[in-house]
């Protein structure tokens, strides 16, 4: 059974096992405006928790999405940079930015659950 | 309002005008050449098959297309502009003056030595000037623009590390409240970069850069006033940590003109920073000409300072060329062809000579007065991000739209049909939904007051949630309609391409 934690910065990780998926939640496409681009990282990169691991770009502004965790990048979402409203459609479903092998699965302990994250958002307005 | 028709789709003398290239009238021509000789082709299989694509066209729609065009740019020379962080303010014809000198005009990089010792002297004496008002020791003249004067300083630093055997720091700090360029400028260094959040007042937290402070950091960059339009003022302590920590504070000086002829740099224990001679010194802006970023260079930066370097050497000015000689030792090198924009730095001297200190000092007072008379005013009806007074700049964040059904983006179109070009909006990103406002000090109490006006109105139609339509059609009056960013940024055309029907008729000549 997967689960998903979140983490201050509004990026979603959801953890099967190892393995993971990250993206931006609902709230950062709806804080971002309509988004333009998307980078996301290649098979095979490194990253550390909190680390930059891809970019996004709305009308509004350019901004880092961080690594919510440590480990080894599987794949990018290589359907994103065409269709980068993918994000804005779907945030928290198709437009996953990558996939990746977590190598410390102690470090999710710090992240929020979906009940935590809800509260957080609602105290930044 | 609907406005009429018209069969010419001219709206008034606000002329429509075609691309240059959907112009063409094959053959026409402005002047009578003689015809061309007949030749052999010898050419073989690359002989041009198609038209070149110039357009054939008379003089007088020559000077219309290009005249109409002008008239489309809204400038500073056109109406208030008071785009944040930008410093749009007015360029002194006396600088375009002495700028056309025949003497200043008409020399050339190239020209030999002798031949130029005024332009020298007029590179000495406007380094000169910048050295006086920064306190530094030294200053490089020859970087292009801000960011290429950001570029120059990290490059002296990355210099000063290697040779002191401090090559190891790998990571530049750069506050949320930095100008977008710094940690482009450390990336493009090889620099890691870390962030360092703002503090509630808008400032860099001074316990969160302790945090990072550590023996691989090489930099601090640090924007002062900041892009909140807040003076650092723990700009010393920031100051003596840095350097306890050994690296070296960078300060980006795009808002010098908030300070100027105020505070010295080098009391502030700053190592560079950069000077825009397009904002502080009243040199034109963007399109209006090219961008100059002296760099002013601490004691300990300045051995490592680019080439070339104008030197006085008795009585004469030289040019050292090549770094790892004489006054150019230690230098990093070459960063850009030739001496620096040296039309500029005739405008910058004329604007910094006709001031004079005094009147330096009196510029940066009213910039600050100005924004704060915008912000105290616009207070009744929007809500300033920060509380106090600010610099040069105000911020407002989007409270003041809370409930109703108009965005930050809303109330920018809508300023257009009042004739005014939008202040610089989303940004900074630490304040939500920002309308950044930099009046400059060259406005009348007149001009601000009709600008307050538009603003009151606005914010006020917007609370009322009467005129919603209005504020999404927004702008109604321009020339063209609210434009699709979003398909512009996700789909953009650039390139133009004749169409169809014209592409098949040349292939077929």
């Amino acid at each position: 059974m997967s689960q998903m934690r979140f983490t201050k910065e509004h990026e979603w990780i959801k953890i099967d096992g190892n393995v993971a998926t990250v993206g931006i939640t609902q709230f950062a496409q709806g804080q971002l405006g309509d988004i333009v681009f998307v980078e996301v990282p290649a098979a095979g990169k490194v990253l550390k928790a909190g680390g930059e691991a891809a970019v996004v770009e709305s009308v509004k502004a350019a901004s880092e999405v961080y690594s919510p965790a440590s480990g080894t990048v599987n794949e990018g979402n290589a359907k994103l940079p065409d269709a980068p409203e993918t994000v804005n459609s779907d945030p928290q479903g198709a437009g996953w930015f990558f996939k990746m092998t977590l190598s410390d699965l102690k470090e999710l302990d710090g992240l929020m659950d979906e009940a935590a994250y809800e509260k957080y958002c609602a105290e930044l307005h | 309002m609907t406005r009429p028709v018209t069969a010419s789709g001219n709206q008034g003398l606000q002329l429509e005008q075609a691309l240059i290239f959907e112009q063409d009238t094959p053959g026409m021509t402005a002047v009578d050449l003689p015809a061309a000789p007949k030749i052999t082709e010898r050419l073989g299989a690359l002989k041009n098959t198609q038209a070149i694509g110039l357009p054939g066209m008379s003089e007088p729609d020559v000077v219309r297309h290009y005249t109409r065009l002008s008239q489309k740019n809204y400038s500073i020379d056109s109406g208030f502009y008071p785009l944040g962080s930008c410093t749009m303010k007015h360029n002194p014809r006396l600088n375009e003056k002495m700028a056309r000198l025949p003497g200043f005009a008409d020399v050339h990089p190239f020209q030999p030595i002798s031949t130029v010792q005024g332009a020298l002297e007029l590179i000495d004496t406007t380094a000169h000037w910048l050295k006086e008002l920064t306190g530094m020791a030294a200053v490089a003249m020859s970087p292009a623009a801000g960011a290429h004067g950001e570029l120059c300083g990290l490059m002296c630093i990355k210099a000063a590390h290697e040779a002191n055997g401090q090559g190891h720091r790998k990571t530049v700090l750069v506050p949320e409240s930095a100008h977008g360029t710094n940690p482009a400028t450390a990336a493009l260094c090889g620099y890691a970069v870390e962030s360092i959040p703002a503090n509630a007042e808008g400032r860099v937290d001074i316990d969160a850069l302790k945090a990072h402070l550590r023996d691989d950091i090489a930099a601090v960059m640090i924007t002062n006033p900041n892009t909140c339009g807040l003076f650092e003022r723990d700009a010393i302590l920031i100051a003596e940590l840095i350097h306890a920590a050994g690296a070296y504070f960078y300060m980006d000086g795009a808002n010098f003109n908030a300070i100027v002829g105020r505070l010295r740099l080098v009391d502030l224990g700053v190592d560079a920073m950069h000077i825009n001679l397009h904002k502080t010194f009243s040199t034109p802006h963007g399109g209006g000409g090219p961008g100059a970023g002296p760099t002013v260079l601490s004691e300990k930066l300045a051995p490592f300072a680019p080439v070339p370097q104008v030197v006085k050497v008795g009585e004469s000015y030289i040019a050292e060329e090549h770094a790892g000689f004489g006054a150019a030792k230690q230098s990093y090198g070459r960063m850009k062809g030739y001496h620096g924009q040296f039309g500029v730095f005739v405008r910058a001297l004329s604007y910094m000579m006709a001031m004079g200190g005094d009147g330096l000092k009196q510029a940066s007072g009213d910039a600050v007065l100005n924004a704060n008379y915008i912000m105290a005013r616009l207070s009744t009806e929007m809500t300033p991000a920060f509380e106090g007074p600010c610099m040069h700049e105000c911020v407002f964040d989007d409270r003041f739209l809370k409930g109703t059904n108009i965005t930050t983006l809303d109330i920018a179109k809508a300023l257009i049909d009042e004739g005014v070009h939008p202040p610089t909006m989303y940004f900074p990103l630490v304040v939500h939904g920002a309308l950044l406002m930099e009046p400059t000090e060259t406005e009348s109490k007149q001009t601000l007051d009709q600008f307050i006006n538009s603003m009151l109105s606005l914010a006020r139609k917007a609370k009322s949630g009467l005129a919603d339509a209005e504020f999404k059609a927004a702008p109604q009056l321009a020339p063209r309609r609210r434009l699709d960013e979003t398909k512009a940024a996700r789909r953009p055309i650039l390139r133009w391409t004749p169409p169809a029907s014209s592409a098949a008729k040349q292939a077929a000549e």
